[in-house]
């Protein structure tokens, strides 16, 4: 409801300001810092996952042979100079300790990288070592078992995992919102086996499910198609909560006067199902999308950590973990959860913007 | 008179986007001991935050920010001021509820549903006494009994759920009165309820202010009511107090513009019918629009538009396992009448007498379980509830329906224009530009501006939200409009708008109502014809005229006299119809009403029919009863 100044008796002309329910609504979530915080979080990593190519440093797949998992290199300002305007990484020195097997990396602090923008068709980059010259290297977040750069393959795998969760919601989201409405609207026998099906699905162990379905998938679909597998695989648990959200408004719904009056003017089922009921429950879809996304991501990156999820060649969040399986990597190259940080980025920050949301479509909210 | 409590130059502000809003501006209000003192105003005059900052429970974003409430003890003398106590401390929490007590409109939210009545009374005494579980308890059942609850013991372990209206409001008063307050707040308390609950809840009031020689602040927008019950009024308008003095004076000789237009606006079970009435707008500029009767012509020559015949409406209660079904309610049963061509037919009854579901089977928005009801359009007469899909689509573009609740009847999410357009766009008018057109025409009519058209419903107030109904309810220029409790949820003087537009759209187009209202002074005003139904069966149908100065039933007689005269010389006369309700699965024949009926001695008779007594007056009774 919006505030008049003064509320004159008579429904004379009234002059105050006008606020569309959009307007109401923006203003509301913006005065929620966090979820104004998530959103623009959101819209980032998005925008890196959108254009992965040219943010990151080097391809998904790109090895810089012989530098095999090599920890962060640290950019500086300050070299034994003076001040740099241009920050810059020391280049890696690398020693191999034949007696425990291991590689030891250390800074070569007497050659300096400048990390320019705009290198090779990147949006940063170094210089391409001189021929001769031991490798130069920039891996801001380590390198893989494979000498793959981390960063690069966590915007390349952001691709895969963050378009699932919208993927797998839109599917969600078309299936819900008919059965949910349909189930709501028409009651009766058709509600009955509806929730019953939707109890059914819900009732069953997610991870084990998902398994048994991925485990069915054909190992020789190409990547795109095990990539909509999947994402099919996750929305078909994912429908019934948004099912239920939508089916327990439009029972609230159904009985109000205006859709009497819509019935009264001879407006069929359809009708009123789209033009009455399903926009009126649209703001809590919203909310419950946004909410129920990070479940879908978690559930790739569940998959994909496992192994049956997206498959090797391809990169998500999920497979850059499969590196983190073993105690013994972990220990000794901590920086193989980064993708894991950002999970837990991506899932906390849909998280205050779907609370956000929820407090600003609440007509009781302050 | 001794002052009991004070209030000077109060003002408490709503803190918005939009800058401070001020509810309450600069309020002065004395209640004297022993008095009652009626708050009046439309809904946003200020008159409940003004008894919310006496309690301190003004909600947020509201503040008190300026003036002096004070409590005075029996001598007269300043005791505590209200308005520098902490809201959530001690001493406030002692005051409330012990000294000053509360009772609200919806005595189903203010009551919890997990608790049973009697837990809810002795919590509310112990909390104020140091009386022992028992002697709390005992305490309860007296109140209860004292507020004229049967059977109080056993209704002490009831849930609120179990309870009709009445008896919950009954139970919030014995919850208020339990500590015996000096100060009685009482917002709305019988707005929710139906005239004849009403009438005998004002009646406990008054009589328990007598007994507990208590004050009450009786908050109402019904000038009824204020002149049944009220020793002084306050007139409230825009947070600020336009008018006060003893009730006799204020009815007699009003003073300020606004009161006059109040009282001008009513319409009244002993005022001119079908007259204009005057509204705010009218009295402040010095216009008198009353008196000019709108004249509609009733077509007595053409056959009946709408004739309804022995129509049923069952519902099955409580569907057991194996699909068994033990009782079933009669919401309309064998409901008969005609409706002519330009008449308006009232149909007046308490909730639940069925008289929406009559209108719903008209428009079949609900399926009668049997009986008949003919639709004419020109020559043609057409059966409506045998009416397949095309025919029915056909029948409802000379149908429309007006609701009560002007909030939930738009849908928030569409423009005036598409919720006007609406039955045009079903009715199969595809060209944009003409739907468009009509729509506007229509809304002009209804006295909105054409730039209202791509607004949103929660920018209108009621009576504009009403407006935007009626218009779609018109847009198809039917015959026959189902207006169902079109002016209930609307504040006094735009109801008198609301029914001056229903008036000239009806006279104007030569429509045809079924006026829907519990309402018996609306319905008095703008109705030719009354009806009134009791538990589903249609018991008395008259002339309004006749109704009115001759009611035969005793149903029809009992409500009129519930009905709260706006005149405080007139005092209430009320025929008792009893505190419980009866049992709606098995209603009873509303002739025990009869003092001397044959059927209440235990007489076998023929059962109670609807026949004509005199001229076009029909009453439902036993054939020994005339």
């Amino acid at each position: 409801m919006i505030f008049r100044r003064r509320k004159p008796a008579a429904d004379a002309r009234e002059t105050f300001k006008v606020l569309t329910y959009r307007q109401l609504m923006w203003r509301r979530f913006k005065r929620h810092k966090l979820a104004m915080a998530g959103a623009i979080m959101l819209v980032v990593l998005y925008t890196l996952a959108l254009l992965a190519d040219f943010v990151a440093p080097y391809g998904p797949t790109q090895r810089v042979p012989g530098y095999i998992s090599a920890p962060p290199q640290r950019i500086h300002m300050w070299g034994p100079d003076g001040f740099h305007l241009r920050p810059f990484v020391y280049a890696l020195d690398l020693k191999v300790d034949t007696g425990g097997f291991q590689r030891i990396y250390s800074e070569n602090t007497s050659r300096m990288l400048p990390i320019r923008g705009l290198v090779g068709g990147h949006l940063f980059g170094i210089d391409p070592a001189a021929p001769g010259e031991p490798a130069a290297t920039l891996f801001l977040c380590g390198s893989d078992r494979l000498g793959r750069d981390m960063l690069s393959r966590v915007v390349h795998g952001a691709r895969v995992t963050l378009s699932i969760g919208l993927v797998g919601m839109s599917l969600s989201f078309v299936l819900g919102c008919v059965l949910g409405s349909v189930s709501g609207y028409y009651g009766g026998v058709v509600d009955t086996i509806i929730q019953r099906v939707i109890e059914f699905i819900v009732s069953i162990p997610t991870l084990p499910l998902w398994m048994a379905l991925s485990a069915a998938l054909p190992a020789g679909w190409p990547m795109y198609q095990r990539y909509f597998g999947i994402t099919l695989i996750l929305s078909l648990v994912g429908w019934c909560g948004l099912a239920r959200v939508v089916r327990g408004q439009i029972l609230q719904l159904r009985d109000q006067d205006f859709v009497t009056a819509a019935r009264c003017a001879s407006a069929s089922d359809r009708w009123i199902i789209f033009r009455h009921l399903l926009p009126s429950t649209m703001s809590y879809l919203i909310v419950s999308i946004t909410l129920a996304i990070p479940g879908m991501i978690l559930g790739e990156t569940a998959l994909s950590f496992l192994g049956l999820g997206i498959q090797a060649p391809a990169v998500s969040w999920g497979t850059l973990l499969q590196d983190a399986q073993n105690i013994r990597t972990l220990a000794n190259q901590p920086w193989v959860l980064i993708p894991g940080a950002f999970v837990v980025l991506t899932v906390i920050s849909f998280n205050f913007v779907g609370d956000g949301l929820r407090d600003a479509v609440d007509p009781h909210g302050k | 008179m001794l002052p009991l409590v004070t209030i000077t130059g109060l003002k408490t502000y709503f803190k918005t986007d939009e800058g401070n809003v001020p509810a309450v501006d600069g309020v002065d209000l004395v209640i004297p001991r022993g008095k009652t003192v009626a708050l009046v105003g439309e809904s946003g005059s200020g008159k409940s935050v003004t008894a919310f900052s006496a309690i301190r429970l003004v909600a947020e974003p509201g503040k008190i920010v300026a003036g002096r409430i004070s409590l005075h003890d029996e001598q007269g003398n300043v005791e505590s001021v209200l308005t520098d106590l902490d809201p959530c401390g001690k001493v406030i929490r002692r005051i409330r509820g012990k000294r000053i007590a509360m009772i609200f409109q919806e005595p189903m939210t203010s009551l919890s549903p997990v608790h049973t009545v009697g837990a809810q009374i002795v919590e509310a005494i112990r909390l104020h006494t140091d009386m022992t579980r028992r002697q709390a308890r005992e305490h309860a059942v007296a109140m209860m009994a004292r507020m004229g609850i049967p059977n109080a013991d056993q209704r002490f372990k009831s849930y609120p759920h179990e309870m009709s209206g009445g008896l919950r409001q009954r139970v919030m008063i014995a919850m208020a009165l339990s500590c015996r307050p000096e100060l009685l707040i009482a917002d709305e308390p019988t707005t929710a309820l139906d005239v004849t609950i009403q009438a005998q809840i004002l009646e406990l009031l008054a009589d328990l202010k007598r007994d507990y020689r208590m004050s009450m602040l009786f908050i109402t927008h019904d000038l009824g009511v204020v002149a049944q019950i009220a020793d002084e009024v306050v007139v409230m308008y825009q947070g600020r107090i336009v008018e006060r003095g003893a009730v006799r004076d204020i009815y007699a000789r009003p003073q300020h513009d606004y009161t006059k237009a109040l009282l001008a606006s009513v319409p009244s079970i002993t005022s001119q019918r079908r007259r204009r009435l005057s509204t705010v707008a009218d009295v402040t500029a010095g216009l008198s629009a009353a008196d000019a009767a709108v004249q509609h012509t009733v077509r007595t020559d053409l056959p009946p538009l709408l004739s309804v015949r022995n129509l049923r409406k069952h519902f099955p209660l409580r569907k057991g396992f194996w699909g068994n079904v033990p009782a079933t309610i009669k919401a309309v049963d064998d409901v008969s009448f005609e409706l002519l061509q330009g008449q308006c037919l009232g149909l007046v009854g308490e909730s639940g007498s069925g008289k929406t579901t009559v209108g719903h089977c008209i428009l079949r928005a609900q399926q009668a379980t049997s009986g008949e009801i003919r639709f004419r359009i020109g020559q043609d007469e057409h059966d409506v509830i045998a009416a397949d899909r095309g025919r029915l689509r056909m029948l409802r573009r000379h149908m429309g329906i007006i609701f009560q609740d002007p909030y939930s009847s738009l849908d928030p999410r569409m423009t005036v224009q598409d919720i006007v357009g609406e039955p045009l766009a079903l009715a199969g008018i595809s060209n944009r530009g003409e739907r468009l057109d009509r729509v506007r025409e229509m809304i002009v009519r209804v006295g909105l501006e054409p730039e209202h058209l791509v607004r949103f419903p929660h920018a209108f107030s009621g009576g504009q939200r009403q407006r935007i109904g009626i218009a779609r309810a018109l847009v198809l220029k039917p015959s026959f409009v189902m207006a169902d409790e079109p002016v209930s949820a609307l504040d006094v003087s735009v109801r008198a708008q609301a029914l001056n537009l229903l008036q000239d759209l009806q006279a104007e187009m030569g429509l045809s109502y079924l006026f829907v209202s519990h309402d018996l002074s609306v319905v008095r005003h703008i109705a030719d014809c009354v009806a009134v139904m009791y538990f589903g069966r249609l018991v008395e149908l008259a002339d309004a005229e006749e109704l009115f100065t001759n009611p035969l039933h005793p149903y029809t007689k009992a409500l009129l006299s519930a009905v709260p005269a706006p005149d405080p010389g007139s005092p209430m006369r009320r025929i008792d119809l009893g505190v419980e309700p009866p049992d709606p699965t098995n209603p009873p024949c509303a002739c025990n009403l009869f003092r001397d009926c044959p059927a209440d001695r235990g007489e076998s008779i023929a059962p109670a029919v609807l026949r004509e007594v005199s001229a076009g007056h029909f009453l439902r009774c036993h054939e020994q009863n005339i």
